[in-house]
């Protein structure tokens, strides 16, 4: 069985985010990156579902710029067999063109099996692994939150997050990619003797422009900008009984949202 | 045409649907086209009520249930391919988001999620939409055909067009053809309330509530005014409440028309998942909390004190 899982390295959440003063994009000096969070439960669900499945191998693929490579080197600590950097190098991104080039990678693997997170923390756009799956004409499952093989390991059950606290179960036949979200698990620490290894793995690098074809961006990002700075705001002063009575009266009157 | 995917709980149309009926006649108004509502489900009620928006057709699909990706995109595809609409409205739900990555690959269109703005500009479609989970905002333009976008609940006015006005119910059969991911079950969640996403009134309890019993005084709150309960990050990593709660970078962002946030403190992250609600209130012990810098209206005292008082006097005035 061969398990691949899709990375990406974002700005840490600590970051204050500074726009480009001509609003082209973000300024990424002195940003610290890691490995966009819910992706983290998309290795260790691969990593687990490894363990279970006996012969496998997990292959972790990670699109961008040079500095991604740590992101996969995290994820080969944590016990992947193997990585592929795809440099982006000359190229405009928009999901549409990363699921191309993903799909084409993924396609030549032959996985059976694809994890990633349920979208990336910096553009929330949560559209590349549906995409993929159109693209490989595979079903797909976002917001799962419990992965378990069924006895043939042809398919497997998985819970997917909708909301108020509901679930939908789906039976999927495989090959599928799966988008995971927080609680499917606990992400395992990289070891030291996982660290060390991690450093013998094999990283390949493919080049993003061989693979996107006659692919080109449908959407583009303009005017990058931070939103508007609420006015101050009015603290309220008295005893709990005044104060509380006073904000009744302002969410009723003045704000009107009640 | 722009055509909106319209969505039905048990039967009843979503507000998040009029919502963006309501957008789209504004922004059919400026193309000079018409809106139409595709309808997937059956036993759906009050479809030519959605003329009291601006619709002026509801297409009804009756052969699918239940939500299934592959299903409604063959729908949604074999439709779009036969009514040709320039833009493609969804909601930003748990299906709407699920579904339409999949259905612009399709169809060639290109797709903006989660939005919270969309207007016309020389004929084409511009969205606006947060990234960082609100900590920035970008503008997206198309350059396809077809333009398609998902919007966040709470985004936009109900704007009614005329009372009287009825859309016309077009029944057409389109059969959602093979299904490999196959929804054996639907668990029900808890509580009937909105899901956080698209909830209107939010009270939010952070590490200050102590441990999970304390959230119940924000229940009673959020049932007196109709909210659904959230939580900081802190209170969910220390267990006082389930994930599905969380507010934030890492969790849910959120957008309703009021935000009570209770005991927390406000990080960045928590900030970033909260910042498009429109209005805050903010009850914290520490004058210096930063949550104080966003909210409308602050509190500084002792949320145990506070929280049952405001759900007293709410009665109280709610009653009369």
């Amino acid at each position: 069985m061969k398990i691949g899982v899709f990375v990406k390295q974002v700005p840490d959440t600590e970051t204050k985010i500074r726009t480009k003063a001509d609003g082209s994009g973000i300024e990424i000096d002195g940003v610290k990156f890691i490995v966009n969070p819910y992706d983290e439960f998309a290795i260790e669900e691969a990593l687990k579902t490894k363990e279970k499945a006996g012969a496998a191998e997990v292959v972790i693929l990670s699109l961008g710029p040079t500095r991604v490579v740590e992101a996969l080197r995290s994820g080969l600590a944590m016990g992947a067999d193997r990585a592929i950097h795809i440099d982006d190098s000359g190229i405009v991104l928009d999901s549409f063109v990363t699921a191309k080039i993903l799909a084409k990678t993924a396609e030549t693997e032959k996985f059976d099996l694809i994890f990633c997170g349920k979208q990336a923390i910096d553009d929330d756009a949560a559209q590349v692994p549906q995409m993929v799956a159109e693209l490989l004409n595979i079903p797909h499952v976002m917001v799962i939150e419990k992965f378990e093989m069924n006895a043939e390991k042809n398919g497997v059950v998985v819970h997917r997050r909708i909301g108020g606290g509901a679930k939908e179960v789906y039976d999927v036949k495989l090959p599928a990619i799966f988008g995971c979200e927080k609680g499917l698990n606990t992400p395992r620490y990289a070891s030291l003797p996982g660290i060390m290894k991690a450093r013998s793995k094999p990283v390949t690098t493919l080049k993003a422009l061989e693979l996107m074809g006659d692919s080109k961006p449908r959407t583009g990002n303009r005017n990058y900008r931070l939103p508007p700075e609420r006015p101050a705001g009015k603290m309220l002063q008295g005893t709990p009984e005044e104060v509380a009575k006073e904000l009744v009266r302002l969410l009723r009157e003045e704000a009107k949202v009640i | 045409m722009i055509l909106v995917l319209g969505e039905h709980s048990e039967g009843k149309i979503k507000k998040t649907t009029f919502e963006l009926v309501s957008k789209a006649t504004e922004l059919g108004q400026a193309l000079n086209t018409e809106v139409s509502v595709a309808l997937i489900g059956k036993g759906i009620e009050g479809a030519e009520g959605l003329g009291t928006y601006g619709a002026q057709k509801v297409y009804h699909i009756p052969t699918l249930e239940k939500y299934n990706p592959e299903g409604m995109t063959k729908i949604l595809h074999t439709l779009v391919s036969e009514l040709k609409p320039s833009i493609v409205l969804g909601t930003a739900s748990p299906m709407g988001k699920d579904l339409f990555p999949r259905l612009a690959l399709r169809t060639g269109a290109g797709l903006t999620t989660d939005c919270t703005g969309l207007k016309v500009d020389n004929g084409k479609l511009v969205a606006t939409r947060p990234i960082f989970a609100g900590k920035a905002f970008i503008d997206v333009t198309y350059e396809t055909e077809i333009q398609m976008a998902t919007t966040r609940p709470n985004s936009f006015m109900l704007k009614t067009l005329s009372p009287d006005q009825k859309a016309q119910v077009i029944e057409k059969s389109i059969e959602p053809g093979e299904m490999r991911t196959n929804l054996v079950e639907i668990v029900k969640g808890k509580s009937d309330r909105p899901d956080l996403t698209e909830a209107s009134i939010i009270v939010s309890g952070g590490r200050a509530m102590q441990n999970s019993e304390n959230f119940k005084i924000l229940w009673e709150l959020a049932d007196t005014i109709g909210a659904t309960v959230g939580a900081s990050r802190a209170a969910v990593d220390s267990g006082y409440a389930p994930h599905d709660m969380q507010v934030g970078q890492t969790g849910k962002t959120v957008n309703p028309n009021l935000y009570v946030a209770c005991g927390i403190s406000g990080a960045i992250q928590h900030l970033a998942g909260m910042r498009t609600s429109k209005v805050i209130v903010a009850i914290n012990k520490d004058p210096e909390a930063p949550i104080f810098k966003r909210a409308t209206y602050g509190i500084t005292g002792d949320l145990f004190q506070i929280v049952p008082l405001l759900t007293q006097e709410f009665k109280k005035v709610l009653a009369e």
